[in-house]
């Protein structure tokens, strides 16, 4: 095979198993988000379905997709049927610059486990990340139904502000590694064997609370609160739609953590162990020798970054249910008055640092 | 075969001229916007064609520049309709004619 | 390959670019735009400008098309209809025009460059990080003074958009 088409296989690799990454983080999270909601309010949470209530999530996807597909009269229907699916392009399309693994020798030649290794790689992730909202805008026009319209300006209103915050935090990762490739973040905090959230702790605490609003997610989701708006946005969609939104929130979760384990946890390093030479022990064991060292170093790497991610899922679960909703002016006044000019400070703060020298 | 930066600036051109054919055509308000928001479009590309071209940097600084600018000129203008809606509940050109003779 | 590419999204920014100044609906208008802007970004993207293309998306159509739905729901804008009183003529010799413009504009274009050759791109010209050290050596002035600009922008539609009486509504109040 030539060296172009060894490239290409890896890419398309690294494409698949982002995707399956992707589109299984759904199921998983309904089932971490029931349990462990259940659990938090001590009570026992979905069990009847398969042990544990493991295939609750199966179920679910079943009900969606018989459920009948209604249109409600007088909506536009074109941009009606159309918001769910702008809702998977951020979720489709941003983790395409995330680095998956260290760059490995496949057949001679070295392939790079990221599948888009753009220059401007962190700025196409938000750039993809802010075509997210035209589904909440597109859903709360084309219902017809006030309490979808005021969802959807008031979530909209909601994920500006805050974009703002979220990326001046990441320009602050940003500003001593010296580019905007993620892949390099991750070699700068593994050269430097020390993470970047300590450090970058303050823009650390600012992406949190950022990426919680960005995302919707209690407590700032009060675009969607049952209690206050109906169900927001997507008041009037209902089955395989509403399956759509629903899907779109939890990718876009899992991207924003992937972002925030690639930026301040070391992406798919671990601490003190060279995951090169794991890659190697393991082609030296019986069964799985078939499959060469390097690529079982890609898959590890991935599996370390997964992981990652399911802890910050994990801790997204965990805030849902812990703290009160924020009301909306509350939340404004958050996200302008507090978190923007801390992440000004921030911000400010490193630029110094990194020109001491000391970053 | 590269395509020749001549077809982008032809395409550039025609999009000026539909933008342009947009801002005098139409009496809402926000469309004449997005028209212009069009031609700023058409000059971006033929800006970056140019860029190509001639194998300098600059036009791709400039387009920059214009990014901003039409940032600055899009919410400077959508928050001068609002207030002209508020006064007069209307966003058609036709109808905002009090100083006219 | 270069030129099914190149035809794709060229012939998908004018077709939506149609749609824009020609759909009654300001919102369909809109979301037309978004087709538009994306299209001419993939044409950044292959002319050799990736960070640009990037920029096209991120605040063109992350934020000021955005800023175009938000008041266009805002004040409830509703369809166009179909002609001004003097509508007809002004229309014809709108789009006369338009035809003369594209006439003069793609004439000089094909003159300047009809047989131009240009070289593939070469790692050099795409790079961030001379497009950086221009933006921040030679053109630093205009770069302050963008700052400043965008300043003065703020200020001005917070005070544009501000009810009379100085109260700023929070979206969905302003139907009050």
């Amino acid at each position: 095979m030539s060296p172009q088409q060894i490239q290409t296989v890896g890419m398309v690799a690294t494409l698949a198993v982002w995707v399956v990454f992707m589109l299984q983080v759904t199921p998983i999270m309904v089932w971490i988000e029931r349990r462990g909601a259940a659990m938090m309010q001590d009570r026992p949470g979905p069990n009847r379905v398969g042990p544990l209530g493991l295939f609750q999530s199966l179920a679910d996807a079943l009900k969606f997709m018989f459920k009948e597909s209604i249109v409600p009269e007088g909506a536009d229907k074109p941009l009606f049927l159309m918001a769910p699916l702008l809702a998977l392009i951020p979720a489709l399309t941003t983790y395409t610059v995330i680095p998956l693994g260290p760059a490995i020798q496949v057949a001679g030649q070295r392939i790079g486990l990221t599948v888009v290794p753009a220059d401007t790689g962190v700025l196409l992730l938000l750039a993809l990340s802010s075509l997210g909202i035209y589904s909440l805008i597109i859903a709360g026009y084309s219902s017809n139904s006030k309490y979808s319209l005021f969802g959807a300006l008031r979530a909209s209103a909601q994920m500006i502000s805050y974009e703002l915050a979220l990326t001046l935090a990441v320009v602050a990762v940003l500003l001593p590694v010296g580019s905007l490739r993620l892949d390099e973040v991750v070699t700068y905090q593994q050269t430097r064997h020390l993470w970047n959230c300590v450090p970058q702790a303050l823009g650390l605490f600012v992406f949190i609370i950022a990426s919680f609003a960005e995302t919707n997610r209690a407590p700032f989701d009060l675009p969607e609160a049952e209690s206050e708006l109906v169900a927001g946005y997507h008041t009037e969609y209902g089955g395989m739609k509403f399956a759509l939104f629903f899907m779109g929130e939890y990718m876009a979760m899992a991207a924003l953590s992937a972002l925030a384990a690639t930026l301040y946890f070391g992406g798919w390093t671990v601490p003190g162990v060279d995951l090169f030479k794991v890659g190697d022990w393991i082609a030296t064991l019986p069964l799985l020798g078939k499959v060469p060292g390097p690529i079982w170093t890609g898959l590890i790497a991935a599996l370390v970054l997964f992981t990652k991610v399911f802890i910050a899922l994990l801790f997204f679960v965990w805030v849902r249910w812990s703290f009160p909703r924020y009301r909306f002016d509350q939340l404004l006044r958050l996200g302008w008055k507090v978190l923007l000019p801390l992440s000004i400070v921030n911000l400010l703060l490193i630029a110094v640092l990194t020109l001491k020298g000391v970053l | 075969m590269i395509v020749p930066a001549t077809w982008y600036m032809l395409l550039a051109a025609g999009l000026f001229v539909i933008g342009t054919i947009g801002a005098l055509t139409r009496r809402n308000g926000i469309s004449i916007f997005l028209s212009i928001e069009l031609m700023l479009n058409a000059v971006n590309l033929l800006l970056i064609a140019y860029s190509r071209q001639l194998g300098d940097l600059t036009g791709q600084v400039i387009v920059f520049f214009v990014l901003a600018v039409a940032a600055a000129e899009a919410a400077v203008g959508l928050a001068l309709f609002i207030a002209i809606f508020r006064h007069g509940h209307t966003i058609d050109v036709n109808r905002m004619n009090l100083m006219r003779w | 390959m270069e030129l099914f590419v190149f035809s794709l999204f060229a012939l998908g920014a004018l077709v939506s670019a149609l749609a824009v100044v020609s759909h009654r609906n300001p919102v369909y208008a809109t979301m037309s735009l978004v087709v538009t802007l994306v299209c001419v970004a993939a044409l950044f993207l292959m002319l050799g400008a990736p960070f640009i293309a990037t920029l096209q998306v991120l605040i063109y159509t992350g934020a000021i098309v955005v800023l175009f739905l938000f008041v266009i729901m805002l004040l409830n804008i509703q369809r166009e209809e179909h002609s001004a009183p003097s509508g007809g003529a002004q229309r014809w010799a709108a789009i006369l025009m338009g035809f003369v413009l594209a006439g003069l504009l793609f004439g000089l274009f094909w003159r300047a460059h009809a047989g131009a050759e240009i070289q593939p791109l070469t790692e050099d010209q795409v790079s961030l990080t001379r497009l950086a050290r221009l933006l921040f050596t030679e053109y630093m002035l205009p770069f302050q003074a963008i700052g400043l600009l965008l300043l003065a922008a703020v200020v001005a539609a917070t005070v544009l958009a501000r009810r009379p009486d100085g109260r700023i509504t929070a979206p969905g109040e302003e139907s009050k």
